[in-house]
């Protein structure tokens, strides 16, 4: 193999070879090739995306630690604080679902526990390509067990996420992993490395060849080759990790640590060279030491293997003894493996011998791209789209069970049955309302998070879509109750060496950098996953925002189901109900298989405003019943309230004249707009409720009650039969096939 | 007793993760929530001992098949013998069935997947120390999470704990395929109960329930005597 066929094996480019030989001053022998590979790897280096992610605001009051770590960390009073990041397995996920979606899980809780928190709980944000493929239905059901299989086992609790199937995801699923940690304030731990000659330990499991190159594989879009690199997916051991997590609490707990940092992409060589960089120091590590789980590992393979449930930490040498005893007790294998140095580089070494030694800085300094913005012309023609032209529907009863059994809608009950949403004994908010609410044993505060991504909405217009999905989370949490503080995001793109990815990727960011701004929910911490590619083309944009929320009565919360018959239900904020729009609804994907037309832009001001009215009026005790008015519409979002509470609802008389007489009551009942909530109250605080609302538009929609579903003569359905569609088991039989195009 | 709290210890095996819950759980009641280590032979005056759902020992093997080899194992068979009150909860019960002080078996839920719910179950003995405080024949809400909570049992050993009145929780809509929809039993002496339902996790109103403190509360009634 020439020298160049090496390194472009690799994945670095010609430029990117030349670039480390200037810095070098040499050539680099394999192992150290294989370093710049991994750490220059988009998934490490973010060599695309570096320069426009410095748009996101990441500061705030309540932020302890922004981005750069490997989790943000806000405060949430009392003195606790919260640690969160969402992650990508994407093509993992792909070739080898269930370790992937498995070892995703893993390796986001690992991330959280290196900032010195307890993981608490994990959410997961998925789409896959429609159900009517067995190969979506395989990856899909193999994901959702490989997220149980190891999220159960490790004892954190799965307490909400979103699902979603188009066909843009077909062979190229997103696997987004969501941990939430929780500690106090002065237990923060960083990664940075230092003081000379303190040692460098390995804890956790041994280390084998299972993913060789993972992060370059990462990095590049999958394709019928992408089968053969099964072997670069990493299996996880949920037991290990569970003995890692207890084992790094309690070496925190004794004050043993210098610091900690998870083995992710790149193992070992991301970890110290990381930690090297931060500190400023160099770090030499002896691959003889490391515990290896098969015999004959070439050296780099032992520095860049992805074996999981692995930490490394940085311990003064009269600490090191503390270290792998309390190791021990809990069955995990651990040993020194090398010491901080005086140097800046990262060496390594074997057999006695230095075979491989780079200047830390140079691994943590991958090359930047910056290119130019072109609009794709796609987003002329879609959004050009005539929305005239669609009829209304002739049956409405059967357009809302339609709509109500889709997959993108209906109830996600078989998924998060099969996770345990309940361990740890915090969960306020069990799965399936807008967003899951945790309390914290001891005091009255609790928060709240959930993961939202919009893709088709980035597709169609992606700097609106960006903002939209700001907002939608901003507005999850703020309907139960919690006040959103922070987010974190993970950026799934196609390639950003083609202009239509860089120009989504591009707006995306600035949509959600607008909205973050905007909303005052800074970015604390974030993931990119490119090239989420096949022969078939590129995934939709999607950003997936993953916001945490805090309440300060955590009794204090409302969930969308009704809880009573006789309230009054209304819809709040907003303009005009007709100002919403069937572009790039759910309606009109799901009932016309149209994926067209410009969305309203969000109305960042009216998000604000509509969103901390809401919260307002949940923590003064007014309101316990709220839902987001969002995907499907309003009759979408009603009959979810109803069905959730199980307790019927019928339009009002005025309302009902009001839309018969009109030609759009098809995009009244199930148009979309930002900035609207559906809440309820009992009709004795209707006069309450007024005064509260102030100048905020609103309608009152109509009432609670029976067990009818009932929208004059459009709609008259009896709940048993809404929830016969909308319980549907999506890892049944491909049955749903007719109502999925 | 001294007057003392009730000393409840609480069994800690590598995997096991409702060990926490439990002994917040165990705080709730106002009993003192002893740690158990599963390598130390010693159940620290245990006046009670609960055996925490999770994972041991990562399932490997079947659930609980490994935990019956941990050394508190012995000790627990001899306060087992001496009418000491066990509650196996999950992966506790399926502990407590390999070590073979309760009948039948656990296996994998006939669906195949792992369920997360909260189901009804009949309370159908208040004769043992941990239901005591319950009433024959009352429904409580509890929450189930489990893969393998399917019981089973050899048709004669079901007709005997049957006869015996030794089947403490029964499922009003059985979750998992188990025989007889059995959530719960209990050993000849009915001082050892294993069930599949929590209820450590429903112990605060917060929570949306604590219906699961009537089960733990029964023990300091019993432990007291």
């Amino acid at each position: 193999m020439s020298l160049q066929e090496t390194y472009t094996a690799l994945g670095l480019s010609d430029f990117e070879y030349d670039r480390i030989l200037e810095l070098l001053g040499r050539a680099p022998n394999y192992l150290e090739l294989s370093l710049f590979s991994v750490m220059w790897s988009e998934h490490c280096g973010y060599k695309n995306s570096r320069p426009l992610l410095r748009r996101f605001p990441n500061s705030g009051p309540r932020v302890l630690q922004g981005p750069g770590e490997n989790a943000g960390v806000v405060e949430v009073g009392e003195g606790w604080a919260l640690a969160f990041k969402v992650e990508s397995h994407n093509h993992p996920s792909a070739v080898e679902p269930y370790e992937g979606a498995a070892t995703g899980v893993g390796g986001i809780i690992r991330d959280i526990l290196a900032m010195g928190a307890r993981p608490v709980a994990l959410l997961d944000s998925l789409r896959f390509g429609p159900l009517d493929e067995e190969q979506n239905r395989y990856l899909f059901r193999e994901v959702v067990r490989g997220i149980g299989g190891y999220g159960n086992a490790v004892g954190v609790p799965t307490v909400g996420g979103e699902v979603e199937f188009a066909s843009s995801y077909s062979g190229n699923p997103l696997v987004n992993a969501m941990c939430i940690g929780l500690m106090r304030t002065e237990d923060l731990v960083r990664s940075r490395a230092t003081g000379e000659g303190n040692l460098v330990v390995l804890l956790g499991s041994k280390t084998g060849r299972d993913g060789i190159h993972g992060a370059t594989f990462a990095s590049d879009k999958l394709s019928e080759e992408s089968e053969s690199k099964r072997s670069n997916v990493q299996v996880g051991d949920p037991f290990a990790e569970k003995m890692l997590i207890e084992c790094c609490l309690t070496l925190l707990e004794e004050d043993l640590l210098v610091s900690l940092q998870d083995l992710g992409a790149a193992g070992i060589t991301s970890s110290a060279s990381e930690m090297a960089a931060k500190g400023g120091v160099g770090i030499e590590i002896e691959t003889d030491r490391v515990p290896l789980r098969e015999s004959g590992m070439e050296p780099y393979e032992v520095v860049i293997s992805e074996s999981q449930e692995r930490m490394l930490a940085v311990v003064e040498p009269d600490k090191a003894k503390g270290v792998l005893d309390a190791a021990e007790r809990y069955g995990l294998v651990s040993a020194v493996v090398g010491r901080v140095a005086g140097h800046s580089e990262l060496r390594v070494q074997s057999g006695g011998e230095t075979v491989g030694s780079i200047p830390a800085e140079h691994l943590a300094d991958a090359p930047v791209y910056e290119r130019d913005l072109v609009r794709p012309s796609y987003l002329d023609e879609v959004q050009e789209f005539d929305l005239t032209d669609i009829p209304q529907p002739e049956d409405y009863n059967e357009t809302l069970l339609r709509m109500l059994a889709h997959p993108n809608l209906c109830s996600r009950r078989t998924i998060f049955e099969q996770y345990d949403h309940q361990v740890g004994a915090d969960t306020v908010v069990l799965p399936g309302a807008d967003a899951a609410v945790m309390r914290i044993k001891g005091t009255k505060l609790g928060y709240a998070m959930t993961t939202d991504g919009r893709g088709r909405h980035c597709f169609l217009d992606p700097r609106g879509g960006g903002g939209a999905t700001v907002a939608e989370a901003y507005r999850n949490l703020s309907c139960l109750g919690a006040k959103p503080v922070a987010l974190t995001n993970c950026l799934n793109f196609g390639s950003p060496e083609k202009q239509e990815g860089y120009y989504q990727l591009a707006e995306c960011i600035e949509g959600m950098a607008e909205a973050s701004e905007a909303l005052g929910t800074p970015v604390v911490s974030g993931n990119v996953s490119l090239y989420n590619e096949t022969e078939a083309g590129a995934v939709y944009p999607t950003p997936v925002v993953g916001m945490v929320g805090i309440l300060e009565d955590v009794s204090r919360h409302a969930s969308p189901g009704f809880k009573r018959g006789g309230d009054v239900v209304v819809v709040l904020g907003g303009a005009p109900a007709d100002r919403s729009s069937l572009a790039g609804s759910d309606y009109l994907y799901i009932v016309h298989g149209e994926v067209a037309g410009r969305p309203p832009r969000p109305n960042l001001a009216a998000e604000k405003e509509t969103s901390d009215l809401v919260r307002d009026m949940i923590q003064s005790g007014l309101v316990d019943t709220a839902h987001d008015l969002s995907g499907g519409g309003k009759a979408v979002a009603l009959a979810e309230m109803a069905l959730a509470g199980g307790i019927g609802f019928e339009y009002e008389d005025y309302e009902i004249a009001r839309i018969i007489n009109t030609k759009s009551t098809v995009k009244i009942l199930f148009g979309e707009q930002g900035a609207r909530f559906l809440v309820a109250v009992p009709a004795e605080r209707w006069d309450d409720l007024q005064n509260a609302l102030g100048g905020m538009p609103y309608n009152r929609v109509g009432s609670t009650g029976g067990d009818r579903f009932k929208i004059g003569d459009l709609v008259h359905l009896k709940l048993s039969e809404l929830r016969k569609v909308y319980e549907r088991d999506l890892f049944g039989a491909p049955g749903g096939a007719e109502v999925i195009h | 007793m001294g007057g003392g709290r009730v000393r409840i210890g609480i069994i800690i095996f590598p995997g096991s993760n409702c060990d926490r819950d439990a002994l917040y759980a165990v705080e709730r009641i106002d009993a003192e929530p002893v740690e158990l280590w599963h390598a130390d032979a010693d159940l620290k005056g245990s006046d009670a001992v609960i055996v925490p759902g999770g994972f041991s020992y990562g399932d490997y093997l079947r659930p609980g098949a490994i935990a019956r080899f941990a050394n508190v194992m012995a000790p627990l068979e001899d306060f087992a013998r001496s009418g000491g009150p066990i509650l196996g909860v999950c992966n506790g019960f399926q502990v407590l069935t390999e070590a073979h002080h309760l009948p039948g078996a656990l296996l994998r839920n006939t669906d195949m997947r792992f369920v997360c719910r909260r189901v009804r179950v009949r309370v159908e003995t208040a004769e043992t120390p941990w239901t005591s405080q319950c009433e024959s024949g009352e429904e409580l809400t509890l929450p189930v999470a489990h893969n393998e909570g399917n019981y089973f049992a050899d048709p004669e050993t079901l007709e005997q704990i049957e006869a015996e009145d030794r089947v403490v929780l029964r499922y009003v809509e059985n979750p998992n395929g188990s025989a007889n929809d059995i959530a719960g039993v209990c050993n000849e002496g009915r001082n050892v109960v294993g069930i599949m339902p929590h209820p450590e996790r429903v112990s605060d109103p917060v929570l949306g329930s604590d219906t699961g403190m009537r089960i733990l509360r029964s023990v300091l009634v019993e432990a007291r005597v």
